[in-house]
């Protein structure tokens, strides 16, 4: 049966041996080792019998801090892979000199620059973000879970469902070779014909499901369940860029799924949206995708304000200064961030008229963000500032975020843009606010809500150690990237004719390698604190003597987060409770209604990552039995209306007991 | 833990709730539902204005006025316009408690549904059958696309009115069922909303083109 191809095709699509990368070196080792680890990973989780545990505690769970932590999880890893990717670049444009190919082939090295930007943007800073938002709103608001718990938990999976899709595209087939927004026409199907843009459409539509409804979630939680007494202007700056964030989510990823729903017609169906001919405009896909693109760029960064906003007014042990036009600062930008997009193709020749009304509201942008900076000034200033990790990072983040507004600012400039366009000083740029003010961000939200999540600190030295490789392996490995960019050097370039450029290839190589000296002494920190747990214990749920609500709750947070629903009185409610001598209740609990765990998210999740397996390979049975069960299991969730137990008193009695004499030991010592 | 504990001046501030309700299940579900409709309002945005870039764009194929049947148009509409006021009258009796006359007002507005479906296939056949395929020109790439992403969204309402048919059949009308019976009706008049937007942007402007 194995001489008919027909057959075989119907079967496995367009999927052949051939199809696997046997003939890239660099991937089957990369395959080699991947596999391996994976192997030593499964075995053990198999060897310690944590399946089940696993399973019932962690994959199927509608805790919102649990789904926060595996978000993390997901960030961290596909860090690593983004990063990896990031390295073999810098190491390819540093060696392609004099004649020299580098070590990359074409096919591959166009496949990892996409790859790269596709999971540091859509994989590493999303889940990040997603996972602080999910782990720390609800507590901040006082609420004991989000508003749709199996919503949350199927949001996730469709989040590992695309960066498994990714992943796979590595050694099953090929990603793209576009550049992270696949424009036309060279997405299209004559110039694309195989797998790698389909890889993409899917893998981000997967995704992007999981984003939009995760967004809806979250607006819903801080919408309707803040505490008593919570005001819209008594929320934490934090929880209020989250809902900013969310907000931009729902209002942009829809069209991100239009536009790749679009691309997605030309290729399969043989429309033209954005073809050359039969009146096709590939123009309009540009414009679409930035019309998501742009405010996808405050989705990442407004989090990572709030954070900025809770540790500066935390380590400096002052109220926030400028609270409300803190509040204003945010509304603007998330309004005006969909009045830019235009900015990121000043050379498509809208006119004089267009790109001046484009420049300047993206010049207007620089005075809330300017605003925000002023803020913080204003709280440090004649605080009692404590130079802990998380305040380190965000002074780093005010100087190198400023140089990345700045060389924002002059991009604005159309004329300058002109000459800039594609350059590597916009790489230098957009790497500059993003590592600068994300990233930094995140690390900075990591270190501060650690003790929070699992009862214990971060170790100082080895964060300390990654803080000075990350900051100065940045700024070697970007400011390069401007001189270049000023000199005229287009991005994306493989091998280099004028030796000149070599030096600073090579620099900022080595900043690369810094970096990684950084993204190690990370990984090396969470082992240290893991072993030295005991040594950084922090019983009272409160390490940093903090000023909100999740600080209330015990470290890590009991199930259902408050035994009783906090009242609030002030922005700073748990400064509020500490400075009038607030006592914690320790009688009168009642049994507590929690959402029960399931495991529908899994199973709707991996059925949508086996549809898009089905198309990206035409396989189209698989695809079509993919779709029938997805619509079965999820019509068959619905029959299901039992969603929810009590948490008996007793057992909240139990742990609030128990907390209450990890206090009192916790005084004493 | 080091907290300066200041006497307060006023008297004791309470700072947890006392007499303690769970949230009713269900709360939220209205607002998210209305969020996500508008999510869904931004896909067909997006899709409008697709068309309205690309509707003059016929590469030298059919326009509307060689395609455009009007008056099947208008039956089209009318069928969706009367499954709207049917839904409409399954909502007055469901608060009434009314199971039987609930299901028959339910029923009716699916066959009317199913009769939009109907006409809109038939009316693309034929538009295929004439060579007016979505591939001819980015006219009809995106025409296709907005009326039948539209289409699609009457469809899935479809497999949900059955769906929720048999439950309230199973369960009867408690308050899990009303409550999705009305997000399905929010859907409902959602597409007819935007239905108007297609009549009216898509067959009328384009006779008028």
């Amino acid at each position: 049966m194995f001489d008919n191809p027909a057959l075989i095709k119907a079967i496995f699509g367009r999927l052949t041996i051939e199809s696997l990368p046997l003939h890239e070196p660099i991937v089957v080792g990369t395959f080699a080792v991947v596999a391996l680890g994976g192997v030593a990973l499964l075995g053990a989780v198999t060897y310690f019998r944590l399946w089940s545990y696993l399973w019932r505690e962690w994959f199927t769970t509608v805790d919102h801090k649990r789904i926060g932590i595996m978000y993390m999880i997901l960030g961290i890893v596909m860090l690593l892979r983004g990063f990896a990717d990031a390295v073999m670049m810098r190491l390819q444009q540093a060696i392609a000199f004099n004649g020299s190919e580098g070590y990359l082939n074409a096919h591959h090295y166009d496949q990892i620059f996409t790859a790269h930007g596709v999971i540091m943007i859509f994989f590493v800073a999303m889940p990040l973000v997603t996972g602080l938002m999910n782990y720390v709103v609800p507590l901040q608001i006082g609420a004991r879970d989000v508003s749709f718990p199996f919503l949350n938990n199927f949001s996730f999976w469709m989040t590992v469902g695309g960066a498994v899709l990714v992943m796979m595209s590595l050694f099953i087939g090929e990603f793209a070779r576009t550049g992270w927004l696949a424009y036309p026409p060279l997405s299209n199907l004559g110039y694309s014909p195989d797998v790698g843009v389909d890889y993409y459409i899917w893998a981000l539509q997967v995704a992007g499901v999981g984003t939009t409804l995760s967004g809806i979630n979250l607006i819903c939680t801080i919408v309707k369940l803040r505490a008593p007494g919570m005001t819209m202007m008594k929320m934490p700056v934090f929880t209020w860029t989250s809902l900013c964030t969310n907000i931009l989510i729902v209002a942009s990823f829809p069209v991100l799924t239009v536009v790749l729903a679009l691309l997605a017609l030309d290729r399969y169906v043989g429309t033209n949206f954005f073809t050359n001919d039969f009146g096709g405009n590939p123009m309009m896909y540009v414009n679409l995708i930035w019309i998501w693109g742009h405010p996808e760029v405050y989705i990442l960064v407004l989090p990572a304000f709030g954070i900025f906003s809770e540790v500066t007014s935390t380590f400096s042990g002052k109220r926030l200064f400028g609270y409300t036009s803190m509040v204003y600062a945010t509304v603007v930008i998330t309004i005006l961030s969909y009045l830019v997009w235009l900015h990121h193709f000043f050379t498509m020749g809208s006119g004089a008229s267009v790109n001046s009304f484009f420049g300047i509201t993206t010049m207007i942008i620089s005075i809330p963000t300017g605003a925000k900076m002023f803020n913080w000034l204003f709280t440090m200033y004649r605080g009692r500032i404590r130079y802990e990790l998380p305040m380190m990072w965000t002074i780093a983040f005010m100087l190198t975020f400023v140089i990345g507004g700045m060389t924002g600012v002059l991009l604005a400039v159309p004329p300058a843009d002109f000459v800039l366009h594609n350059s590597l000083f916009l790489v230098a740029h957009f790497h500059n606010v993003i590592i600068g003010g994300v990233l930094f961000g995140l690390f900075a939200g990591i270190g501060y809500w650690f003790p929070k999540a699992f009862g214990f600190r971060l170790d100082p030295f080895w964060g300390k150690l990654s803080f000075w490789f990350w900051v100065s392996g940045f700024y070697l490995a970007f400011m390069p990237l401007y001189v270049l960019g000023l000199m005229g050097v287009t991005r994306r370039l493989r091998v280099f004719d004028d030796p000149s450029l070599q030096i600073w290839f090579v620099i900022a190589g080595i900043g690369a390698f810094l970096i990684l000296l950084g993204i190690m002494s990370m990984l090396v920190q969470f082992a240290v604190s893991i072993l030295r747990r005991e040594e950084l214990r922090d019983v009272t749920g409160d390490p940093w003597n903090a000023r909100t609500l999740e600080w209330a709750t015990s470290s890590p947070p009991p199930d259902y987060n408050f035994a009783f629903t906090p009242v609030v009185y002030d922005n700073d409610a748990w400064w509020d409770m500490k400075r009038r001598g607030y006592s914690r209740p320790l009688t009168g609990f009642k049994p507590i209604h929690m959402p029960s765990n399931t495991g529908t998210g899994v199973i709707l999740a991996g059925l949508s990552t086996a549809m898009a397996f089905g198309l990206i390979w035409y396989i189209w049975w698989l695809a079509a039995l993919s779709f029938v069960a997805l619509l079965a299991v999820a019509i068959g969730h619905t029959f299901n209306y039992h969603r929810d137990y009590d948490i008996p008193a007793d057992d909240v009695v139990r742990v609030e007991d128990a907390r209450t004499r990890l206090l009192a030991a916790g005084a004493r010592s | 833990m080091t907290v300066a504990v200041v006497p307060s001046q006023d008297s004791e501030p309470i700072f947890h709730v006392i007499d303690e309700h769970a949230h009713p299940e269900g709360a939220s579900t209205m607002l998210g539902f209305w969020v996500y409709l508008m999510s869904d309002c931004l896909i067909f945005a997006i899709l409008f204005a697709t068309f309205g870039v690309l509707s003059g764009n016929y590469a030298a194929g059919p326009a509307p006025r060689d395609l455009f049947d009007l008056p099947l148009v208008a039956l089209n509409t009318s069928m969706l316009l009367l499954s709207s006021i049917t839904y409409g009258f399954a909502m007055l009796t469901m608060e009434r408690s009314r199971i039987g006359a609930t299901q028959a007002w339910l029923a009716i507005t699916g066959l009317f549904g199913l009769a939009f479906i109907g006409i809109e296939l038939s009316e693309f056949a034929h538009m295929i059958h004439e060579g007016a395929t979505p591939q001819r020109s980015a006219f009809l790439s995106s025409f296709f696309t907005l009326v039948g992403t539209h289409g699609l969204h009457v469809t899935f309402g479809l497999v949900w009115l059955v769906t929720l048919m048999v439950q309230v059949w199973r369960y009867g009308l408690i308050e899990a069922n009303r409550r999705r019976l009305m997000c399905l009706s929010m859907f409902w008049h959602f597409l007819d909303v935007v239905w108007i937007g297609v009549f009216t942007f898509v067959y009328l402007l384009g006779m008028l083109r």
